[in-house]
């Protein structure tokens, strides 16, 4: 750009734009690449101080994130002759030999049925409210409206009590079920209220074009408007999805054998022998893989809202 | 393609009047166009015959069919909405296609491409077909969406103002090209426009609309020459017929309240003097603005073409006289 433009920013403040947005990326990654490194870390590099930056890599945090180990003599080592996989060599540096699996990968397993179910289920639900809010008449709509958006007026661990007693005469306690109800009423709100605004921004005469071409009032619903309330619900489900992967409080309370979610595992694994924090590392890793990848796929769906919409008004 | 008929049709908006006590006979392959600005219910008339709306009092019948408990789909009518027209996740072959594919008509797939090639054809799209929807220019846009409509065989079409939003060339190609349509496929027309340049060259008969009432209906010409009222009078001609008190120039007769002049009840050069205002020259017309005793009026000019300023005398000739209410004398 050699002449002047209102629109076009000029090649410095393109400079210093892309200077404070890489910054700004940098600063905020590096809690996460901190992450990430300290879960290839050894115990001893990843307590060590300083900080180490460069070390020696190794998978001992994933081996025992994902095994549980009992410690033997050398004698018995001795006895078991070599180590027949990478991971039985790793253990046995310390003395120790695997004992069998953890919990880890049943933990996350349940994360991953309950995210994904209660966010299915939120966005099922909430797509079918915000439509019907959207484009009928409601009586006392308004009414409604509210009342769904109080029910995040107040801080869902204000009614963990209520609720824990509930879901132990229910036998909901410990479920998959339970955790998912759970997490889609919380979000639920969430998601009716964000959909509505991306629904209503879909003009009408799109189901009413679909209505005269010969279509029923729900096939008109997923042909027409919901591939085009595409971006929304894309981004509605990322949020829910992260509300219901991270859950901390009631997981903790409402689950322990069965239905355990991954958060409230994780803290576990440094109660067991001694603080191991590159397993913890690990199992924080792999933690926030499914969402990162869930919001790459969706990402697609996030991009096109900018240039969505291109019919002439 | 099939004979609609309103009867006594009144839908309200809680308050607000959409239509009442329409009467109206769209016969078999009949080109009616409904004229009237805008929230005189010509949209809502539209939507009652699509089954969009329902009506609070009235009967439709579409093809001697009772429609009113119908659903939309059932009806068998196509549309042409004003703007919105395509779906836009959806490339312009799929557009055409969805009508024919609905579950009422299920149409095989070699009949669809067959259907669809051939009002491309028509359209003159068939370079456009696999082209995102939004990828189209507003012109292009507009014909896609009348040809999905044009793919269907319909008991009516209902156009609401299809060619409002293109600009001035491609809305004179596409006013032909709708007639042509009309004339090839003997179809049943229903058109919506506040346009009376469109009113009057494609219909074979006009509806004139007033605050939700139906206050006239004739051929093109019925309505021109034969206004029933001030009103509709001034919804069609260009320029407007000139309103003015009805003693004004010469005597009126009994019960004249206002004299209507159109341009060609005007006869320049003897009568009454008025002072030229303003001339507009058009190219194929030249428009003056005189004054009249404090009372503007716009004509055209003859032969000559006065100068600002200068006084010509004019005379009324055949002039349309209404009441007091505005009804035609």
């Amino acid at each position: 750009m050699s002449s002047y433009s209102v629109t076009e920013p000029s090649q410095k403040s393109k400079t210093v734009a892309a200077v404070l947005v890489i910054a700004y990326a940098l600063i905020t990654m590096v809690p996460l690449v901190w992450i990430i490194l300290t879960g290839f870390k050894s115990p001893a590099d990843a307590i060590s101080y300083p900080p180490k930056v460069v070390f020696d890599p190794t998978l001992e945090g994933y081996v025992n994130l994902f095994t549980t180990r009992t410690r033997v003599t050398p004698e018995d080592l001795e006895a078991l002759g070599p180590p027949e996989t990478w991971y039985d060599a790793i253990v046995r540096q310390y003395d120790m030999v695997i004992a069998g699996p953890s919990k880890f990968g049943e933990r996350f397993l349940n994360s991953i049925i309950i995210g994904f179910g209660s966010t299915f289920l939120s966005i099922f639900l909430g797509t079918l409210a915000a439509y019907a809010f959207s484009r009928f008449r409601i009586p006392l709509a308004d009414d409604l409206l509210f009342f769904i958006l109080s029910t995040r007026m107040m801080p869902p661990i204000a009614v963990a009590i209520p609720i824990f007693l509930m879901y132990r005469q229910l036998g909901l306690s410990d479920t998959h079920l339970g955790m998912i109800l759970l997490y889609t009423a919380v979000n639920i709100s969430l998601a009716v209220w964000l959909l509505k605004g991306f629904i209503d921004e879909i003009p009408r005469e799109y189901e009413e074009a679909a209505l005269i071409d010969g279509y029923t009032r729900f096939q008109a619903f997923y042909k027409v408007v919901l591939p085009q309330a595409a971006t929304g619900i894309a981004s509605t489900a990322i949020f829910c999805l992260i509300f219901a992967w991270n859950e901390y409080a009631f997981a903790v309370l409402l689950t322990s054998a069965t239905a355990q979610t991954a958060p409230p595992f994780i803290p576990t694994i440094i109660g067991v022998g001694g603080l191991d924090w590159p397993a913890v590392a690990a199992g924080a890793t792999l933690f926030l893989l499914p969402v990162m990848i869930f919001t790459i796929v969706l990402r697609k769906h996030l991009l096109r809202g900018i240039t969505f919409g291109a019919v002439r008004k | 393609m099939a004979e609609v008929h309103l009867r006594n049709v009144t839908k309200h908006y809680g308050r607000d009047v959409g239509v009442e006590h329409i009467d109206l006979t769209v016969e078999d392959g009949g080109f009616v166009v409904l004229l009237g600005p805008t929230g005189a219910g010509k949209t809502t008339t539209l939507r009652l015959i699509a089954g969009l709306e329902r009506a609070d009092a009235g009967t439709v019948h579409i093809g001697g069919r009772e429609v009113s408990s119908e659903t939309p789909a059932q009806r068998d009518v196509a549309m042409v909405f004003q703007q919105y027209s395509l779906y836009p996740h959806m490339t312009v072959r799929e557009n055409l296609a969805f009508p024919l594919k609905s579950p009422i008509l299920k149409t095989p797939k070699a009949e669809i491409d067959r259907k669809v090639a051939e009002v491309a054809e028509v359209l003159r799209i068939p370079h456009k077909l696999d082209n995102k929807a939004t990828a189209l220019s507003g012109g292009e846009m507009q014909r896609v969406s009348i040809g999905r409509a044009l793919v269907r065989d319909p008991a009516i079409f209902l156009m609401d103002e299809p060619l409002s939003s293109l600009d001035a060339k491609l809305r004179s190609d596409l006013r032909v090209e709708l007639k042509r349509i009309h004339a090839e496929l003997r179809a049943t027309l229903l058109y919506v426009t506040h346009d009376q340049v469109e009113a009057m060259t494609m219909a074979s008969k006009i509806g004139v609309l007033d605050r939700g009432r139906l206050v006239q209906v004739g051929t093109p010409r019925e309505v021109y020459e034969d206004p029933a009222s001030a009103y509709v009078a001034a919804r069609l001609g260009s320029p407007r017929i000139n309103l003015l008190p009805a003693g004004l120039m010469d005597d009126a007769p009994p019960g004249a309240h206002v004299m209507g002049l159109r341009p060609e009840h005007i006869a320049i050069g003897q009568g009454h003097e008025a002072q030229v205002a303003r001339v507009e020259h058009l190219g194929d017309q030249t428009r003056l603005h005189l004054k009249l005793a404090d009372h503007d009026l716009v004509t055209l000019a003859d032969d000559r073409i006065p100068n600002v300023g200068e006084t010509i005398r004019i005379a009324p000739r055949n002039p349309l006289w209404f009441a007091e209410t505005g009804a035609r004398l």
